[in-house]
């Protein structure tokens, strides 16, 4: 028994076809049924809770009642569509930036890092365990009027040009687009780097000697081998950046300004301090629905099927 | 003789190509890890207002006080119950869905998996509100259990991939080699099964209470008026941010870093044991 489970003896490869279950035909089903039943109750049925709350009207004192009022999301959509615009601008720019800045750091761990692999793993995974908000907070001090990284920035002449495009306003970078844009890019770039690491990892070293040793230069193998090989990891990475980065609204709240909210500030002060629960319900669920498409199209597009 | 040459001047733009991916990967490395440079730095400050933004002068009175803000360590204390449970929910009921999508045929497998892949698909802030809705429809009184009730929900998915993931690398013979051994279901669950799939539900468990500890959206949305830790910080940029925030942010990452070094560390050992 303990050689079995300490030193599993090599054997040949495991046949495809699963072998017949002999007895207990009921225990897939006793397995799942709790957790099942916990996604159930408390994520599939809020999700129809919620779509019965957008349609219907009334008031918090006199109460609630469905009225397939379906006109609460047009004027959702007439009041809000620059923060669903925005939302999707931001979460977009954040994701092109997390794959930019993710890439190379993803590479270097994967085919440069040596020795030093498991250390720059830890560094990038340890930031973790620091509350996300307050790092968040950090950024207020980074990026504060007459900051170091603000002052060479200004010296490079970048802001300029960022003022000249509206994402900073004068010598500023707090309270701007371009703040929130670099939180959220802060905030969601491991989401980006692990999985392209995992599928960079996984590319079989000598498809690269191959092809230096067809004539093909640095960059023509990286064009043509490397990154196609690395797709999975690009497609799931941008996913798992884009649909939390658009649905978020603490970096838009902690480094933005009233002109900077994002889609998610609406939903979560309708919620919480407006306590319009219909027009709160209609807008998450245009959310859910414009991602769900979203990412349908993109995965259809990048051909990608088997993602998780 | 030609080969040789252009493979020599292959390597030297290959030289130049790797330093250019280091030096691009270090400054990502570096865009990562200067807010807890920060963080740290201004653990030590001495702020003159409410915020401890502005750098002032060296202190180290909050981290010889580091409990000296109201409710700051019960939110913390809050926040590792929660986060505990959580973990222990979410990995007994993760466990046992990806044993079952593995090891088992069943029907419906299709909508399972959607089922399982959804929650991760979702923005927070859908799943957040939507359950808000549900809670609010009840009549549940927001508050511990609500908050417990949301993290099981949302770490679920990450435990059953992070589960699914080590099960499907087993080999099936090993157990039925354990059954034909005469070893009961049980016993050969005990024996065979649980003892492969460790590491990945130790990898599931400590994803999910990473991910309940440092939850704030779904958090926000369901705790009525119960503090957790990421709540108190949230509270605090609006009302003032005090330094004792910095020094149990600087102490969780170097916690965190130092386990997983000796953890690194005994298993390369172990590892040089067996060879």
């Amino acid at each position: 028994m303990s050689t079995l489970t300490e030193a599993p003896p090599p054997l040949a490869p495991a046949p495809e076809k699963k072998p017949p279950r002999r007895r207990g035909r009921l225990t897939p089903y006793w397995l799942l049924l709790p957790g099942i039943l916990w996604l159930l109750i408390f994520f599939a049925l809020p999700m129809i809770y919620q779509a019965s709350t957008s349609v219907q009207t009334g008031s918090l004192e006199e109460g609630y009642e469905v009225t397939w009022h379906f006109a609460t999301y047009w004027n959702a959509l007439s009041e809000y569509w620059p923060q669903f615009l925005r939302s999707v601008l931001y979460a977009g720019s954040a994701t092109v930036l997390c794959l930019l800045l993710g890439y190379p750091l993803a590479y270097l761990i994967a085919f440069r890092a040596g020795r030093w692999r498991n250390l720059i793993m830890i560094l990038v995974i340890a930031p973790f365990f620091t509350s996300f908000l307050i790092r968040t907070l950090a950024w207020k001090t980074i990026l504060a009027d007459g900051s170091p990284v603000v002052g060479a920035l200004n010296t490079l002449h970048i802001l300029d040009v960022t003022s000249w495009l509206g994402i900073t306003a004068g010598d500023r970078v707090l309270a701007t687009p371009l703040a929130v844009v670099c939180g959220l890019t802060y905030n969601f770039l491991p989401f980006m780097i692990l999985p392209l690491y995992t599928s960079l990892e996984r590319i079989d070293g000598r498809l690269h000697e191959a092809a230096g040793d067809l004539y093909a230069k640095p960059w023509t193998t990286f064009r043509k081998v490397t990154f196609p090989l690395s797709m999975p990891g690009v497609v799931s990475g941008t996913l798992l950046t884009f649909i939390p980065a658009a649905g978020d609204y603490v970096n838009a709240d902690l480094l933005g300004s009233t002109d900077t909210r994002m889609i998610g500030n609406v939903i979560q002060s309708q919620f919480l301090r407006i306590l319009d629960y219909p027009t709160a319900a209609a807008l998450s669920f245009i959310l859910m629905f414009a991602i769900l498409i979203m990412v349908t199209l993109y995965i259809r597009k990048s051909g990608t099927e088997d993602l998780v | 003789m030609d080969t040789r040459r252009s493979r020599k001047l292959g390597t030297s733009v290959n030289w130049l190509k790797r330093h250019l991916v280091v030096i691009a990967g270090l400054f990502t490395l570096g865009f990562l890890l200067l807010p807890n440079v920060v963080v740290t730095v201004f653990s030590f400050n001495n702020p003159k207002g409410r915020f401890n933004y502005e750098w002032q002068e060296f202190s180290t009175a909050a981290w010889t006080d580091p409990c000296g803000v109201a409710d700051l360590c019960g939110s913390l204390s809050l926040s590792l119950q929660i986060a505990l449970w959580a973990t222990l929910g979410a990995t007994v009921l993760g466990a046992m869905i990806a044993f079952a999508l593995v090891r088992y045929r069943f029907r419906a497998r299709g909508a399972v998996n959607s089922l399982i892949f959804l929650p991760m698909a979702m923005p927070e802030v859908v799943m957040a509100a939507s359950l808000l809705t549900l809670f609010l429809n009840m009549g549940v009184q927001l508050g511990f259990w609500t908050i417990l009730i949301a993290h099981i929900m949302f770490c679920l998915s990450f435990v059953v991939t992070a589960v699914k993931a080590r099960v499907m690398s087993m080999d099936p013979r090993l157990e039925e080699a354990a059954r034909d051994l005469y070893a009961g279901p049980f016993q050969t669950f005990v024996r065979v099964t649980l003892p492969i799939a460790a590491p990945g539900i130790a990898a599931g468990a400590l994803l999910a209470f990473a991910l309940s500890f440092d939850d704030f959206i779904i958090t926000n949305f369901n705790a009525g008026s119960t503090v957790t830790f990421p709540m108190f910080v949230w509270g605090s940029a609006q009302r003032g941010t005090p330094v004792q925030i910095n020094v149990i942010g600087t102490a969780m990452f170097v916690v965190a870093v130092l386990l997983v070094l000796a953890s690194m560390a005994i298993g390369s050992r172990r590892k040089r044991q067996k060879a």
